[in-house]
């Protein structure tokens, strides 16, 4: 069956002599023109092709289109210098509408059809969760920057890794020690009634007990639901701080009904950014915010101390000092997940190199050589912050920000320590069969 | 439709089925695994289609049969450890009761109400799957991990993540489906049906007992579409919510329509052709929905009874 790839390829139909004598003097021209032999080498049968499993569509497009131009700035600075191995890297995307039945079956594409050396890129984590078992199946390592604790439970299998960002167990718990020590003792959790919330609904309450603060009440509200007020009579009058974590359209009807329910006598705030991603934080509506902090994986905005590397990196992205696309102040990204793609695929780079990757033959060394990755120092590859990875559960550990917000912008406060974020593994990947 | 001897019809029918058999030793690897999926998702259309293109009631919750199947099979083997014979079973058989109880209730309506109040149904279906998330996974769903996934019978034993024994079930599970639903629309339950859908009136006073006709189709098809959830769950490893959300009720309708309602093979023809301009354009544009829509336009101004509706009209009258 060696012509099975050429199903439905529109290029393998049935050549007359004319044609293919057209076809020999077109390609002998496009060959002879410049730029177009270096095209073909870079394109060559030596180059690493990388699956971006991309939100392009559906509920993660605006992490989607984020997460490609950071990919493809990643991608241009390992080509830069040298490529993987000495081989020039591709990203290959694919659409998953943000829906875990297409995304298995663009995660099957990629394996079978496309024939990438690895899969990479996915947010949303239904889409991981309904994408893992193909890659399974498929044998072929799975590079997700979702932040859910999905692959840190090891309930996926053993292809599936998270080594570029941390996930929300790890970031939960870092912050609850800042939480008891600087906001309040007495927290009321408001979230979405949806998995995302209640992986905040499980983990706080510990967290913040082993810090001597407590949760006195959790508010869960429908995703369906458009307008909050019913719901803040039910905060405990002694609440000193409101930990919240809205997601999605509704979070600007969140917080201007918040602000005309409290007015100026408001307890302490405390959200997660991934509330406001893609968000402009000075948004008609949102002014009520100012003065409370938030959780951020990677600052938004530029802070008197970056580091080289994180300047280097946001250049490379393209966005400003506000955390906006170069050149468009309303495009703002997702800065505090992002910067995983940049970071997991110098991660990708590692193993790869380590594991003296050929081809996809090679996928079960690199698979080993990721589970034997142990930290990742801060740099140009890691500018997010130095990393810690745990090989069994494939996750990794970071530091986490606390910002505050201040005259419209995001200021970091408080640098958590990776050991703040760790816990004890859930089970052991390894012990899986390849 | 002109009569056609049973031998020309079933010939056509397994002639299919040996064409799909034929298949999966020439598809490309990724195109035998589309191709699988095709066909458990093809039962869900012929499910939907019993009911639609036969019966005449528009269903607009058909995603919670599909669900329980999903679930009833998932939750089986994640939960209580079930193997994949008893826990497809156990789909198919939440799907039949639960469209049993749906039945009694909805078929107090008809036409534009029958609609809404299955979706209405469907819909708190899909809620309670939220809402039970610390069993259900919630939003995120579950995965049935590989070694569950594995059948043994007598000392054999059939792995269903291998390319070929999955693809080798889901065509199993479409040919006794293909073929039970051609038995049903020839018997004489199945000219019923089709009598209750172009005049119930009529078919009532002619002596025969309509509700009972219906939700024997009701749960009938509710039973098709748990089977194809079921399949799919053990199939390909994954249980979620968004299978029981409103998309998957119309998505049957859309594959029915565009292969052509009240034909045997039109879910088929309707749900690979909806795979493959999904897939195709896909590679193209991220506005490929939009074409998505541009032919499902096009076929309704062109071909409104669907691709093999339009052909039994001109060319095959004797298609069942």
């Amino acid at each position: 069956m060696a012509d099975k790839n050429g199903f439905f390829d529109l290029s393998k139909t049935t050549l007359s002599r004319r044609t293919a004598l057209k076809g020999i003097a077109a390609g002998a021209g496009l060959a002879l023109a410049p730029g177009f032999v270096r095209y073909s080498q870079a394109q060559s049968s030596a180059s690493i092709k990388i699956g971006f499993q991309s939100h392009r569509t559906g509920i993660g497009a605006a992490y989607g289109r984020w997460y490609e131009k950071t990919s493809a700035a990643a991608v241009k600075a390992i080509n830069d210098a040298g490529g993987i191995g000495g081989r020039p890297v591709e990203l290959v995307i694919e659409d998953d509408g943000t829906d875990p039945a297409r995304g298995a079956e663009v995660v099957a594409k990629f394996a079978k059809q496309h024939k990438t050396d690895i899969v990479f890129g996915t947010l949303f984590s239904h889409v991981v969760i309904g994408s893992a078992p193909a890659a399974g199946e498929n044998k072929i390592p799975y590079f997700v920057v979702s932040e859910g604790h999905h692959v840190a439970s090891t309930k996926l299998n053993r292809y599936v890794f998270q080594p570029g960002i941390t996930d929300v167990k790890s970031q939960i718990q870092s912050m609850a020690p800042w939480i008891a020590a600087n906001a309040g003792k007495k927290v009321t959790q408001i979230f979405p009634d949806f998995a995302f919330g209640y992986d905040h609904r499980d983990y706080l309450p510990p967290a913040l007990k082993a810090q001597g603060a407590d949760v006195i009440a959790q508010i869960a509200i429908p995703p369906t639901e458009s307008s909050f007020t019913k719901y803040f009579p039910q905060i405990p009058a002694e609440t000193e701080v409101i930990y919240h974590v809205m997601v999605g359209p509704a979070v600007l009807t969140f917080v201007k009904e918040l602000g005309e329910f409290y007015g100026s006598q408001r307890p302490q705030l405390f959200g997660f950014m991934d509330s406001l991603e893609a968000t402009d934080i000075n948004s008609p509506g949102l002014e009520f915010l100012d003065g409370s902090h938030f959780w951020e994986g990677s600052p938004r905005y530029a802070q008197a101390d970056d580091s080289a590397a994180q300047k280097a990196y946001r250049a490379a992205v393209g966005i400003d000092d506000n955390g906006a696309a170069v050149g468009d102040a309303k495009d703002v990204s997702t800065a505090s997940h992002m910067f995983g793609c940049w970071e997991t695929l110098y991660v990708v780079k590692k193993a790869m190199e380590d594991a003296g990757y050929k081809g996809p033959e090679d996928r079960a060394k690199l698979v080993e050589a990721t589970e034997a990755l142990k930290e990742f120092a801060e740099g140009p590859e890691h500018p997010q912050g130095a990393k810690t990875f745990n090989g069994k559960i494939h996750q990794c550990f970071g530091i986490q920000n606390i910002s505050k917000v201040e005259g419209g912008k995001l200021k970091v406060v408080h640098k958590t320590k990776i050991e703040d974020g760790l816990y004890e593994a859930e089970g052991d990947y390894t012990t899986q069969a390849l | 439709m002109r009569d056609a001897s049973p031998a020309k019809v079933y010939a056509l029918h397994i002639g299919v089925i040996l064409a799909l058999f034929a298949l999966n030793f020439v598809l490309p690897d990724y195109h035998q695994g589309l191709f699988a999926r095709i066909m458990a998702l093809a039962v869900f259309a012929m499910g939907y289609n019993l009911l639609f293109g036969y019966g005449g009631l528009l269903s607009l919750g058909h995603a919670m049969f599909f669900s329980a199947g999903l679930y009833g099979a998932g939750l089986t083997v994640y939960h209580l450890g079930w193997g994949v014979p008893e826990a497809f079973l156990a789909g198919i058989a939440c799907g039949a009761l639960l469209a049993l109880v749906i039945g009694l209730l909805a078929l107090r309506t008809s036409g534009v109400a029958f609609m809404i109040v299955t979706m209405m149904f469907a819909q708190v279906f899909y809620l309670l799957i939220l809402y039970f998330a610390a069993w259900t996974g919630g939003d995120q769903g579950l995965v049935i991990q590989q070694a569950s996934r594995v059948v043994s019978i007598g000392g054999a034993s059939f792995d269903l993540t291998d390319p070929t024994v999955r693809y080798m079930s889901a065509l199993a599970l479409f040919s006794v489906v293909l073929l039970i639903t051609l038995a049903i629309v020839r018997s004489r339950f199945g000219r019923v049906l089709v009598a209750i859908r172009e005049n119930e009136e009529r078919t009532r006073m002619l002596g025969y007992d309509t509700t009972a006709n219906k939700l024997i189709a009701v749960v009938a098809s509710g039973a098709t579409c748990a089977a194809s959830g079921a399949a799919y769950a053990l199939l390909f490893g994954y249980v979620g919510s968004n299978f029981a959300s409103v998309q998957y009720s119309i998505l049957p309708l859309l594959w029915v329509l565009l292969g052509g309602a009240a034909t045997v093979l039109g879910p088929l023809v309707g749900t690979l052709f909806m795979y493959y301009v999904t897939d195709i354009t896909s590679g193209f544009t991220s506005a490929y929905l939009l074409i998505v829509g541009i032919a499902l336009i096009l076929l309704v101004l062109f071909a409104p009874k669907g691709i093999l509706g339009t052909i039994r009209q001109r060319w095959l009258g004797w298609l069942p």
